[in-house]
């Protein structure tokens, strides 16, 4: 996954909240939860990035950090919020 | 898991789930109508007061609105309303008896986008449902599903109030969905409205119940219920979905004349957050008002803290309790353990609903003089 180049789903809307984020994707109508706001920093800018690991080196999250972020993008690929570009 | 439900419980800036009731006519006086309704209130919204509440909806980015009324389709400007919100980015699921949908409508809805739509029914036969929801009632619904279908209008979803004598027909529900590629969803009977009366007779037993978390449990999420069970979840497995009151946290109600209340069950003075047209509009209602804030504080778990179960079912519908006189920091009336019964016997007073709407005309179905007294 951390070499693949990713974004947002151009269907998907992010409204900021105190935890996070909700997602709501328009075509499939499902709202799904960003439970960080390090995540929705994240998600927001997969669009400017070649890869999931430069996206994460460019917010400066830790190594040690990405598995769980690897795991958290592919289940928001599951849902449909992030696609691959 | 807990971290974003205690987050949800302090309340959000815009609401997830919100339900904007058009209109207080209605074509028919089904027994347990939450919102009492019958006839048009003359204050109700203009088509203009109803375009800037989806602005406000479309500012504080509300993805959807759940419409229904009385029946929306009644209105006018009903067509107006939905494409204005659908055109704005507020996607629209409207609940409709099927009166108003002919083929030609059905074929309106099929090339609209961000539409769903729901049609209700309460039995899963003309006799059971038509006992509710009045003569005639059922054919409705199934031609409007019918056309629907003819439409290629897609996956539509059928919506069924569970009581106590359809919660044997939820496969047969399953089948009459599954037979138009439409989901079903299941929502939980709430004496609110003239279902204050109506619910005594028609709530789901204790061993229905049982029979009921079964049933969900087994389909999963493929069933929606709007998370209106977690009552049920005292006992054992939790079922899917926010196990959570969410009044005037991340759920609330606009009535036909711009009132705002916690949740669409409490349509009660007490429960009235404020108005669409006040200054400020509904933003600063949802945002600022006394009752919501309040609503937003940690819940008391009262009379239910020593029970095992509160974690699971966190005392159950606020709705629920109001509208049969319990008190809000105790069990709910169906509670699973049994305590709502007991306190349902020391219940002297009951509130009721603040509007009635009902149509003078008398209301074609009452419970209760067929036979089928209180059990």
């Amino acid at each position: 996954m951390l070499d693949r180049a990713l974004g947002l789903h151009p269907s998907v809307a992010l409204r900021p909240e105190p935890f996070g984020a909700l997602a709501y994707h328009y075509d499939n109508r499902r709202l799904v939860f960003l439970k960080h706001p390090s995540m929705v920093d994240l998600v927001r800018t997969l669009d400017d990035h070649p890869d999931l690991r430069s996206a994460l080196e460019a917010h400066g999250i830790a190594p040690e950090l990405w598995d769980t972020y690897d795991r958290a993008t592919t289940s928001l690929i599951e849902s449909e919020v992030v696609i691959a570009r | 898991m807990t971290r974003l439900v205690d987050q949800m419980k302090s309340g959000l800036d815009a609401p997830i789930c919100i339900t904007w009731e058009l209109t207080y006519a209605c074509n028919l006086a089904c027994v347990h109508c939450l919102s009492s309704s019958g006839r048009r209130d003359p204050r109700e919204l203009s088509t203009a007061e109803a375009f800037g509440v989806i602005d406000e909806l479309r500012a504080m980015q509300v993805f959807y609105v759940n419409i229904g009324g009385g029946e929306p389709m009644i209105r006018r400007d009903f067509f107006d309303i939905i494409d204005y919100a659908t055109r704005s980015g507020v996607g629209v699921k409207f609940s409709t008896n099927g009166a108003f949908i002919d083929a030609e409508r059905a074929e309106r809805l099929a090339q609209m986008d961000y539409l769903d739509i729901q049609l209700s029914i309460d039995g899963a036969d003309a006799v059971t449902n038509d006992r509710v929801r009045g003569e005639g009632s059922f054919a409705t619904a199934r031609r409007a599903m019918d056309h629907l279908a003819a439409a290629d209008f897609g996956e539509f979803k059928i919506s069924v109030v569970v009581t106590r004598e359809n919660v044997g027909q939820l496969d047969d529900f399953k089948a009459i969905a599954d037979s138009y590629g439409a989901q079903l969803r299941l929502t939980r009977l709430r004496p609110s409205g003239r279902g204050v009366d109506a619910w005594h007779d028609l709530h789901p037993t204790l061993d229905q119940q049982r029979d009921l978390h079964r049933w969900l449990l087994a389909h999963g999420e493929r069933v929606l219920t709007g998370d209106s069970f977690f009552h049920l979840n005292a006992l054992g497995e939790s079922l899917p979905g926010l196990n959570m009151c969410g009044a005037g946290r991340v759920v609330c109600l606009i009535d036909p004349v711009g009132d705002v209340y916690a949740c669409p069950f409490v349509i009660h003075d007490e429960f009235l957050a404020g108005n669409v047209r006040d200054d400020g509009g509904f933003t600063d209602v949802w945002r600022t008002s006394d009752l919501f804030s309040e609503l937003r504080e940690p819940q008391s778990a009262g009379a239910c803290a020593s029970c095992g179960a509160w974690d699971a079912c966190q005392g159950g519908c606020m709705a629920a309790k109001f509208f049969t006189g319990l008190p809000l920091d105790g069990p709910d009336p169906e509670c699973v353990g049994g305590e709502g019964e007991h306190a349902l016997d020391a219940v002297t007073t009951v509130p009721r609903p603040s509007g009635d709407h009902s149509s003078p005309r008398p209301v074609p179905v009452v419970l209760g003089t067929s036979g089928l007294g209180r059990r």
